[in-house]
């Protein structure tokens, strides 16, 4: 959804001002020339639409009407319950427990990946040998389907396993922790292995971004006797800057989200210990046919996830996409 | 095994061979009746036998049905299991058309889909079937009526490896919980994890406090928790204390808490079938499920369950209240969706015909229940799992399948707390109640 609003921003700030023209003259003609340019941005817009109403809002809305009931997904939607399965959501301590995981994932993303993707970014925007390669490299584990990733670290981090092995082999003779079954390690290990599948994609864009960064001003700042610290922090960083925002917009999202690398990791076990909303959400819904109450965490998944996504683009996103969403 | 009361499935073994001529006749019977209409009929058929031999097994069966029946086509089509039963089948009766025959697990589950409208009352076409194969069929019987027939029962027990029992120097197979205690002691002298449990999946930790509680509770406490939800007897916090003290003997492999039950060779049974765990309490299916993944880590087509495999029963506990030879087990069956053509029931029919079942325990792909069809059963160690069956006086069908989804997920989440240190013998009691508190 965040990625939809803002792809459609700059398209509608584009489309807005062209009919402005029109509107002063009174001829039939334009009119009809204007009738035609709101003909053909309905006909380009129409499917889109069709398929955003049939598949995001229509599911959005149905799922609101569920979580207002007990439901098991058989049979007729009779027996009404209020916002019960609200307050049961926000009293269980598994779902808390999800809520938490959830804001850990986002407070640590930004305070991890963030420095430590612009760090290697500035390091590899330098003339190095092999510098090609070494972006390809950082990239692949992004290019990897979650699931396939999430099973070849579940092959790989089990007691014994090659993980282990190789610690071994690098001189750790004792105990290993169970990375993946000890409650208090699997969600850093869960976090780690978060960390190496989205910092490739982290890399890229605030490599991308450093394109955008002129290379005369770090000429210029050189010339006046800037050290290469000095050009970062106080040019590139800043110019940065809007790359970063939209980074960590899609940081947080993705964080709030997060199933697919849970799912096939721990299953939000052991004990609950990387239960996110979202596998919960599943768990309760699918599993245990509550499709009420999985409805209504689903709601509530969606609510935590637009007012962060309204209030960020409102107050961190507003320069970047002055225009575009921001203005009429 | 359920609400319908306790039942003897010594009764398998009695008879029925009559009765099962019958049904394997309906099929040719009926089949030209149903295509009386003179139009085609297409049945669809879903099922979660994936691998073989099963896969090839049932597309064998629809079509010696398809030749039985002219104008009768069945698009038989198998899906993983889980995907299955929580997604797919649930999804496609909300539509009301389009699925005929499928795979039904019977009892909570299937008291749902039958108070929704979508399961066909098959009382009157499988009476025979029903009277033959005895209280097997309870989990497939809803309020007096029959929703659904089993083709594969089985019970729960451990498989062990008898190398290793013997590299311990253990000699027989023990019979007490005591002697259990001591087996695992001399297993773990010997260097051996005694158990492997796959604990990540829920349910087969789950299965330890289901025999326990089946050793504390009277058959009549079990079958009125399954109808009430009321678990106030206080055999439900025995079996949970009798557990803690269980798992307090550490004799499980390390990391169980994330470790699955059938995914790979480190998973419990991969740890079972390759040597690296000396038991495993698991159904009846263990050993397909051991050769299956012997099959995709040796690259191996025809690799088999391993030979050392050996089985017994659940132990006893002195002094438990419980039936002391009541077993714990389950099953699996097809039902008949409310709008399917009455050619499904006789599809239904033909796959529980003596023919069909014997040679279903020929394959060695679980245990038939069809009486008559006992002499199928190739497998040594499933003949061990059968005599289990025959000589139970009550059969406890798997709890969390007896409880539904919702109530038995919720016991299964607080058993494996208990696990992971986490529980107590009270919190699985209280989280019980609370998730029946939310039906």
């Amino acid at each position: 959804m965040p990625l939809s609003t803002m792809n459609a921003g700059p398209a509608v700030s584009a489309a807005g001002p062209a009919p402005t023209p029109t509107r002063s003259s009174a001829t039939a003609r334009r009119r009809s020339q204007r009738s035609g340019g709101a003909l053909l941005i309905w006909a380009f817009a129409l499917p889109a639409l069709v398929v955003y109403t049939t598949f995001v809002l229509v599911p959005v809305a149905l799922a609101a009407v569920y979580s207002f009931f007990n439901w098991n997904g058989l049979g007729a939607l009779d027996r009404f319950i209020g916002v019960d399965n609200y307050a049961r959501a926000l009293q269980d301590p598994i779902f808390l427990g999800a809520m938490g995981n959830n804001f850990a994932i986002v407070g640590l993303s930004l305070a991890v990946q963030g420095p430590l993707a612009i760090g290697i970014a500035l390091l590899l925007n330098r003339n190095l040998r092999g510098r090609a390669l070494i972006r390809t490299l950082i990239f692949v584990p992004y290019v990897l389907s979650e699931v396939v990733a999430g099973l070849a670290f579940r092959l790989m981090l089990p007691p014994g396993g090659p993980v282990d092995s190789a610690l071994t082999s690098l001189g750790w003779s004792g105990e290993k922790p169970l990375w993946l079954a000890d409650p208090s390690v699997a969600f850093w290990t869960l976090f780690a292995v978060i960390t190496w599948k989205y910092l490739g994609f982290a890399i890229i864009l605030m490599l991308a971004g450093l394109q955008g960064v002129p290379e005369e001003l770090s000429e210029a700042a050189s010339i006046d006797g800037a050290t290469w610290w000095q050009t970062q922090r106080y040019i590139t960083l800043p110019l940065l800057g809007p790359t970063i925002r939209i980074w960590a917009f899609l940081s947080v999202i993705g964080s709030l989200q997060l199933f697919d690398m849970v799912w096939i990791l721990t299953g939000g076990g052991p004990l609950n210990a990387t239960e996110t909303m979202a596998t919960y959400m599943v768990e309760y819904g699918n599993g245990r046919s509550q499709v009420g109450y999985g409805s209504a965490v689903a709601v509530i998944l969606f609510v935590v996830s637009l007012v962060i996504a309204l209030v960020y683009q409102r107050f961190v996103l507003r320069r970047d996409l002055r225009g575009a969403i921001t203005r009429g | 095994m359920n609400r319908r009361a306790a039942r003897r499935l010594a009764a398998i073994a009695l008879t029925g061979i009559t009765v099962g001529a019958l049904a394997a006749c309906a099929p040719a019977e009926n089949g030209t009746g149903g295509s009386g209409s003179g139009d085609e009929v297409t049945l669809t058929w879903w099922h979660n036998g994936t691998g073989e031999p099963l896969l090839g097994f049932w597309e064998d069966v629809a079509e010696e049905f398809e030749d039985a029946n002219p104008g009768v086509n069945v698009e038989v089509t198998a899906y993983q299991n889980e995907e299955l039963q929580r997604t797919l089948i649930p999804n496609q009766l909300r539509t009301g058309s389009g699925l005929d025959l499928y795979q039904q697990w019977g009892a909570g589950e299937l008291a749902a889909q039958v108070e929704a409208g979508f399961v066909k009352d098959i009382s009157e076409d499988v009476s025979e079937q029903v009277d033959a194969l005895g209280g097997v069929v309870a989990p497939w019987q809803y309020d007096g009526a029959t929703y659904g027939l089993p083709f594969n029962f089985g019970i729960s027990g451990f498989w062990y490896n008898t190398e290793l029992f013997e590299q311990a120097g253990i000699e027989d197979t023990p019979e007490t919980l005591d002697d259990l205690y001591e087996a695992i002691e001399a297993l773990k002298a010997a260097n051996i994890t005694p158990i492997a449990v796959g604990a990540g999946d829920g349910w087969p930790a789950a299965h330890y406090w289901y025999h326990f509680a089946l050793k504390s509770c009277a058959p009549e406490v079990l079958q009125q928790a399954q109808v009430d939800y009321t678990f106030d007897d206080p055999c439900f916090l025995e079996a949970g204390e009798l557990l803690e003290e269980f798992i307090g003997s550490e004799p499980f492999n390390d990391g169980f808490l994330a470790t699955s039950a059938q995914q790979g060779a480190g998973s419990s049974a991969g740890q079972l079938a390759t040597g690296a765990a000396a038991m495993e309490l698991m159904g009846h299916w263990n050993p397909g499920v051991m050769g299956g993944i012997l099959q995709e880590e040796s690259g191996d087509e025809n690799a088999t369950p391993p030979e050392f495999l050996g089985w017994f029963n659940f132990p006893a506990i002195d002094g438990a209240q419980g039936d002391p030879t009541a077993a714990l087990g389950g099953g699996d069956g097809f039902s008949c969706s409310a709008w399917s053509p009455p050619e499904c029931t006789d599809l239904l029919n033909y796959i529980t015909s003596v023919e069909v079942q014997t040679r279903f325990g020929e394959i060695g792909a679980g245990i038939p229940v069809t009486p008559g069809s006992e002499a199928g059963i190739a497998d040594v160690n499933l003949q061990q799992v059968l005599a289990g069956l025959q000589s139970s006086t009550y059969v406890q069908l798997w709890l969390d399948t007896a409880y539904g989804p919702t109530v038995g997920g919720a016991m299964n989440e607080g058993i494996v707390s208990l696990f992971g240190g986490q529980g107590s013998p009270d919190s699985i009691v209280d989280s019980m109640r609370n998730a029946a508190a939310t039906l």
